[in-house]
């Protein structure tokens, strides 16, 4: 066993960096089944290295998990004839359904600006937004908008120092998933960065997906609209003449 | 218990939900309403999508009307006919509210179209109903002679088409009752309602029917608009959601039941009293919610549809 760990090791060596991510989560998958009412996902791993500590700035860990992306339209009330109405909208290109970035120090000290542009860590750079309609103005406000709302759902989460590095090798952190969360791929992003330079990055995939009877239902009303809208008046008559048969019943007794 | 529907695409308590069902199949027992005028705005205050609130309440008043007609049908008090000739203005109504609902829904307006709708009928219908039993009261405490019921339809007597409806004791042109099923659908469609509220005055003071046929001819064509409309918003919005209908459903049948019992012992001006101040205050948090600066001015909708 020892000797097949060192093969391995050996095979890797030349094409691995300096500083490596061995990665574990507590769950592969998130399903979301009738009574989901939210998840916590566990993300731990270590730092795989050859030579020792380098000297220098320490090791900060950046996790990022990103739902499937979707484009949006974002519409803005305003006061017309006494009543709020949706007057103005823009389309944002592609929002993530669900972004989380969880990092071992404040945002800023662990990632520089020019690094965060090339990787797309940030939340506001994680949303793509490029063809607003000139005759809107502003149209930045309506992007900053889409975060505040998805903050406040707990859908987009930025949480500053919550990953725990012990002796710059092991790191651990949670995040918190929603009820309200979208299918598909999660998109799980692990940096090590050393003075805000990213010096390793580390990708793997959380799957989110209904099961059981959630699936059933909504694979259901997608591909068989005719017959799962005929299903639902089935069962709702036949609730309605259950519902009077019994009370006949009652009333008799 | 949480319970994550898969339509809405949201979690919400059961007990909320079953309990939702429960008050409003009471009032809905007592007052002989069908109660999908308070489930729909209830169930946007409880963060249901509007339009999945819609399309399940049209789903849920099918279950409830079925139930009321089956009594009606036993007690002969449902015109076949007449209901008939409503059905088919309300089909036609129920298509258009849909092509309606989802024009609007393209345009970002839908949130309004059916908030607006709201406020208006449950303003006029709860206003009415408040002013006309507050009367009534009146009356009885003054011990005057009820009003003479004006027998009038001049203009309605000379359209053409004429019909002989036999359990209502008419014989009037089929044009009025199907523009009434016409106008009632589109709200149908639109509101996630039976138009019951609507379709009883219509009824009695335009058609101009025997009061005692009145709510099982109108539950006969709910039936079948309701069912019409919850089928077009499944194949073509995918926004009926079967959890959040059954549970709604099963608390709805037993607080029916309940209610039906508890309006037995009280008087009829009392309860239409209550019903009247009952729908004038969700028209009031309606009509709030319109005027009052709302606290996020911005909202997030997917792009294409849905």
């Amino acid at each position: 066993m020892r000797a097949l760990l060192a093969c391995v090791l050996i095979f890797l060596a030349p094409l691995a960096r300096a500083e490596d991510v061995v990665l574990g989560l507590s769950q592969k998958s998130v399903s979301i089944t009738t009574n989901f009412d939210g998840s916590e996902i566990l993300i731990f791993g270590a730092v795989k290295r050859d030579a020792a500590i380098p000297v220098g700035p320490p090791l900060e860990v950046i996790i990022t998990v990103a739902g499937p992306a979707q484009p949006l339209t974002v519409r803005r009330k305003e006061r017309r004839f006494g009543i709020w109405v949706n007057t103005d909208e823009i389309e944002v290109d592609s929002a993530p359904a669900f972004y989380a970035i969880a990092s071992s120090a404040p945002f800023s000290e662990a990632l520089s600006d020019t690094e965060d542009l090339r990787h797309q860590v940030s939340i506001s750079r994680a949303i793509r937004s490029v063809g607003a309609p000139m005759q809107v103005e502003n149209a930045a406000a309506f992007v900053s908008a889409v975060i505040r709302i998805r903050k406040e759902n707990g859908l987009y989460q930025l949480r500053e120092n919550s990953i725990e590095v012990t002796e710059q090798t092991l790191f651990k952190t949670s995040i918190a998933m929603p009820a309200n969360l979208t299918e598909g791929a999660y998109d799980t992003r692990i940096f090590l960065t050393r003075g805000g330079e990213v010096v390793s990055k580390f990708d793997t995939v959380i799957e989110v997906r209904k099961v059981g009877l959630e699936r059933f239902l909504y694979n259901l009303s997608r591909q068989q609209p005719l017959v799962y809208g005929l299903l639902s008046l089935a069962i709702a008559i036949f609730a309605g003449w259950g519902a009077s048969a019994a009370f006949r019943i009652f009333q008799r007794s | 218990m949480m319970i994550y529907l898969p339509i809405a695409e949201v979690s919400v308590n059961a007990f909320v939900l079953l309990g939702l069902g429960g008050i409003v199949g009471v009032l809905s027992g007592m007052f002989g309403v069908g109660g999908g005028f308070l489930m729909t705005p209830l169930l946007f205050f409880i963060g249901i999508p509007p339009a999945v609130a819609v399309a399940t309440e049209a789903n849920q008043i099918v279950a409830s009307s079925f139930s009321g007609v089956l009594a009606h049908l036993k007690r002969k008090t449902v015109d076949l006919k007449m209901g008939s000739v409503l059905l088919v203005g309300g089909l036609t109504g129920a298509a258009l509210g849909v092509v309606l609902f989802n024009y609007l829904k393209a345009l970002g307006q839908v949130d309004l179209l059916v908030r607006l709708c709201y406020v208006v009928f449950l303003g006029v219908v709860g206003g009415l109903m408040f002013i006309e039993s507050l009367n009534a009261i009146r009356r009885a405490k003054g011990n005057a002679a009820p009003p003479k019921r004006r027998r009038q339809r001049g203009w309605i007597s000379k359209l053409p088409l004429k019909m002989r409806f036999h359990t209502s004791g008419l014989y009037i042109s089929a044009i009025p009752p199907v523009i009434v099923g016409v106008f009632v659908g589109i709200l149908a469609a639109i509101m996630g309602v039976g138009g019951g509220f609507i379709m009883v005055p219509a009824m009695i003071y335009i058609l101009g029917m025997p009061t005692k046929v009145v709510v099982g001819t109108s539950l006969f064509q709910i039936i079948f608009v309701t069912a019409f409309t919850t089928l077009l918003h499944a194949t073509t919005n995918y926004t009926v959601d079967m959890v959040l209908a059954v549970l709604l459903l099963v608390g709805g049948v037993i607080g029916a039941q309940i209610g039906a019992r508890i309006g037995v012992k009280m008087k009829a001006e009392q309860l239409r009293i209550l019903l009247a101040l009952m729908v004038l205050v969700v028209c009031g948090k309606l009509a709030l919610d319109l005027l009052l600066q709302p606290g996020e001015l911005y909202s997030i909708g997917l792009a294409g549809g849905h």
